[in-house]
């Protein structure tokens, strides 16, 4: 499902034209295949604190081919970088230089991750100190740019430390896997922060989520029918909800995936209870409800009726908040629940003509992070997951000259797949994210606008 | 308790498993302890046959939407969509039955062919049954009984029908000449065959909804009764614009979200016309009876369109529906076939049910005062309309049906309430589906009605003077 210039470019002649010519030069993205490893090849764990001696540890346990120092020449799978340490920016020189030394060791496709402390850390008292503020803030710049600098398919993204969470927190260690892995094939020069020491890893790597029962909105066709297909590959039990007139297409998925299609409209004011009672009479249980559902109604807002605007923020973030409160409110969502929503790169760095949709997509995001205290109570975690250029037919409709460019525009110089979507949407609504809450992550390959 | 006696109140019967296989009650946290039931009866006991729900596609006007669809695409979109409802993703189901009524000579096997097609597991059994516009319910009625005698735990029942994708067949005359010349040996015998070859042979022989035996069609058979039964233009009119408000009402309420499957860009039944109007309705010319005269009333807007469309529902015994964790809306409890002598003019061709209701009520114990929701298949409006007359006559009482006096009237506010198939359209094997899943959603919504569970009345005619009728009551 490539586009056909990376196709074209990631091979043979292709290759070296658009080599000669200072072309995009995209590759093939290395993506989760089940039973394959979970990275390319050895890792360099970089790291001299008793945090990185743990992680490195770990790691082994993992059956990886741990690193502690480089070996020269040898392609690397991934480097961690474990910056949890820092006390002032001068203690950023050492651990990331030496780094520097391997990146062009760097098989395709490889992975940098930084573990660091977030800076603004409310549980810890260093973030008082102006040095270690800026030396944790540093590691920010530090890793996107470095994003931007790797080249083949490679990744760097972080992981930020605060509330208690160590190197090998439940949900650090989530995290890692996922970064390691190609199911975050498309997620660039992002952090995601482990706020608690909650979460648990999966009893069996390839199934997370069996015995959970996940509800997806939006189900009948695009990035919804990936997120329906990639939790049932993890295990979960599904049931698909899309609006009556997209029954058919949404019977399709259903029947793919073993689940339980309901032809609801989930702005409809009882569409809450609705979910619940379906979820636990018919599969006795409903642990995760991805909001995935949404429409748009572009228009420059000078030209922008009450019909657009409206029915865009009651389907995106109204309908969300009102089925957020029947979960909250039911005793049926009290097992570790989980909830993560779609919400957009355009709420985040805005796009011309969707002022009613980046207004929905930034509610999206603020209301993960005011329910993240909320669902928190019940143990449970929200968050969002914030796409860029996706391969869809939504996006196939866009002028070709325009969706061009508009792909192009990232670090990986190609534009997502719906699955790259999935995959971090499985990823949140695992326990092993259960310590990761309040959250927007972007899938987005670093898109070059914006944030 | 009689064998059709489930309707009674008191205790459910206990489950005498019929096979090994079948699944008894005892297991079940929800069976209640068995009747004492005196001993030496001579029947057997047994299980109620619960309806979980149903699908279908809209109902499309013929050559429109479906023009291309085959009976068997309709039908396996139509179990895909009830397979993706209920989560019965490679289960296998204890018989599968549907039918058409208008069928390619390839589709012997149509039921077994959609089953294979679909997502059920391919070690489901299916078969055919036709006959004719009671196909739908009759194949409910017979998965019911098998399913109350513990010979399957689960059924799906179906039909469908295209009128855009009928079969057309060669002329007798071309059809003799080809198979004869597939028997002659040589050249002269051949040519000698062919030469009996006349060019009116070559004209295709289209189907027709006409009875072989009177040549008339069903619309003008119909405009025989009508008349008979003086039932006015008025009086059909007005029914069939409820059949259109109703219907219209239901979509708008979101009845059907959890009964219908959109269907090749079709998410409402296209022959339903919500803004339709009494005054719109009377300018119609009649197109059946015209040599009536005066007396012909029938339109197209008081008759059914002929309609492609599919329909289907999922029967199961009780203990298979809970260990499934699905719904039980109402289970099936007595059903009744009649037919009559409309060949020689007896009584009019579509007037079986109105025999078959009084048999099958008292048979129940039971009269139309305990009937909560009337589900009269509207063929046509004169069919609806000559029925409920010949109830309401003293002397069919009488005479036709042994009564003291007239059977008795409806109460018209339960007649079809949710629309029926002068709006829908009438695939005519898909039109019993489609009426036992609605009503089975009604009558589970409506629950208890006096203290006793609420309880449903299908009857539907069909070609060849028959009628096939049955109750249903809430779970």
């Amino acid at each position: 499902m490539t586009d056909k210039y990376t196709q074209f470019v990631s091979q043979g002649p292709g290759r070296d034209l658009a080599r000669k010519l200072g072309l995009p030069q995209p590759v093939v993205l290395r993506r989760h295949q089940p039973g394959e490893p979970l990275v390319g090849g050895p890792v360099l764990v970089q790291g001299g604190g008793s945090g990185a001696d743990a992680l490195a540890s770990t790691l082994l346990s993992w059956d990886l081919d741990v690193r502690r120092h480089a070996v020269p020449k040898e392609k690397l799978g991934a480097i961690i970088l474990v910056l949890d340490e820092l006390g002032g920016p001068e203690d950023l020189a050492k651990p990331v230089l030496t780094a520097a030394t391997s990146l062009r060791d760097l098989a395709a496709n490889a992975r940098v991750i930084t573990v660091s402390r977030a800076a603004a850390d409310a549980a810890s008292p260093a973030t008082a100190d102006p040095a270690a503020a800026a030396a944790r803030q540093g590691v920010d710049g530090l890793l996107r740019s470095l994003a931007k600098e790797l080249r083949a398919g490679a990744t760097a993204n972080g992981i930020l430390l605060s509330g208690g969470a160590g190197t090998t927190s439940p949900s650090t260690l989530g995290a890692l896997r996922f970064f390691l892995s190609g199911r975050s094939a498309f997620v660039d020069g992002q952090f995601l922060t482990v706020s608690s020491a909650e979460g648990q890893l999966p009893a069996e790597a390839e199934k997370p989520l069996a015995g959970k029962v996940a509800v997806v909105t939006g189900a009948a066709r695009g990035i919804g029918a990936a997120i329906a297909r990639t939790l049932y590959r993890d295990g979960a039990t599904l049931v698909v909800v899309d609006i009556p007139a997209a029954g058919d297409h949404l019977a399709a998925v259903a029947n793919e995936v073993h689940g339980t299609a309901l032809q609801l409209d989930i702005s409809h004011e009882a569409a809450g209870q609705r979910i619940i009672d379906h979820a636990v009479e018919r599969h006795g249980r409903l642990d995760i409800v991805i909001h995935n559902a949404g429409i748009t109604r572009d228009k420059l807002l000078a030209n922008m009726d009450q019909g657009r605007w409206n029915s865009v923020i009651a389907v995106n973030i109204a309908a969300q908040l009102r089925i957020n409160e029947a979960l909250l409110a039911s005793e049926h969502f009290r097992s570790s629940p989980r909830i993560v929503s779609v919400a957009s790169t355009s709420g985040i760095a805005g796009n011309r003509g969707q002022t009613n949709y980046a207004a929905s997509k930034g509610g999206v995001m603020g209301m993960v992070r005011a329910t993240a205290p909320l669902i928190g109570r019940h143990g449970g975690s929200i968050n969002a997951v914030a796409p860029g250029f996706i391969e869809t037919e939504m996006t196939a409709k866009i002028p070709f000259a325009t969706r061009e460019i508009a792909r192009r525009l990232n670090s990986l110089q190609q534009g997502g797949q719906p699955g790259d979507v999935a995959e971090a949407i499985a990823f949140l609504a695992s326990d092993a994210a259960g310590g990761i809450s309040g959250e927007v992550l972007r899938v987005c390959g670093q898109n070059l606008v914006g944030a | 308790m009689s064998v059709n006696g489930q309707s009674a109140p008191g205790p459910k019967e206990s489950t005498t498993p019929a096979t090994p296989g079948a699944v008894t009650s005892a297991g079940s946290p929800s069976a209640e302890s068995p009747a004492a039931e005196p001993t030496g009866r001579t029947v057997p006991r047994l299980r109620q046959a619960v309806i979980v729900g149903g699908n279908r596609i809209p109902f499309a006007r013929t050559g429109g939407a479906y023009a291309k669809s085959s009976n068997q695409d309709m039908l396996t979109a139509a179990l895909d969509g009830l397979i993706a409802r209920f989560g019965l993703q490679d289960e296998r189901i204890g018989e599968v039955a549907a039918g058409a009524v208008l069928k390619h000579s390839r589709d012997f096997n149509l039921t077994r062919e959609a089953v294979l097609g679909s997502a059920l597991s391919a070690e489901t059994p299916a078969y055919d049954v036709q006959q004719a516009c009671a196909t739908g319910l009759e194949t409910v009625l017979g998965l019911a009984n098998k399913i109350k005698l513990g010979q399957i735990d689960s059924a799906i029942a179906g039909g469908v029908d295209s009128a855009s994708d009928a079969p057309i067949a060669v002329s007798e005359g071309l059809r003799e000449v080809l198979l004869d010349l597939n028997r002659a040996k040589t050249l002269p015998q051949r040519l000698q065959v062919l030469s009996r070859l006349r060019p009116k042979d070559l004209a295709p022989d289209a189907p027709n909804t006409g009875e072989p035996r009177t040549g008339l069609s069903m619309g003008e058979h119909q405009a025989l009764t009508t008349a008979q039964w003086k039932v006015t233009r008025d009086a059909q009119d007005e029914l069939a614009f409820n059949s259109h408000r109703n219907l219209a009402a239901a979509y708008d309420a979101g009845f059907f979200d959890d009964l219908l499957t959109p269907y090749r860009g079709l998410t409402r039944d296209s022959n339903l016309r919500a803004d339709t109007s009494l005054e719109k309705l009377a300018t119609l010319k009649p197109v059946f009876g015209k040599n009536l005269g005066s007396a012909a009333t029938m339109t197209a807007g008081n008759s059914t369109p002929l309609t492609d469309g599919a329909s289907t529902v999922l029967l199961a015994a009780e203990d298979w529906a809970d260990a499934h964790d699905l719904p039980k809306l109402a289970t099936v409890v007595d059903g009744e076939a009649a037919a009559v002598d409309f060949v020689h003019g007896k009584d009019g061709l579509l007037m079986a049910p109105a025999f078959a209701v009084p048999r099958l009520l008292a048979r129940n114990g039971l009269s139309l005062d305990d009937i909560d929701f009337f589900e009269i298949h509207e063929a046509f409006a004169g069919t609806v309309l000559s029925t409920l007359a010949a109830w309401e006559d003293e002397e069919f009482g009488r005479t036709r049906l042994g009564l003291d006096g007239a059977f008795g009237s409806i109460d018209r506010s339960k007649l079809n309430v949710n629309g029926s198939s002068l709006a829908a359209g009438h695939p005519f094997a898909a039109t019993g589906g489609r009426i036992v899943a609605s009503l089975a959603k009604m009558l589970h919504a409506k629950g208890h009605v006096d203290g006793r569970p609420a309880r449903g009345l299908i009857s539907i005619c069909a070609a060849g003077g028959q009628g096939v009728v049955a109750i249903l009551e809430a779970l």
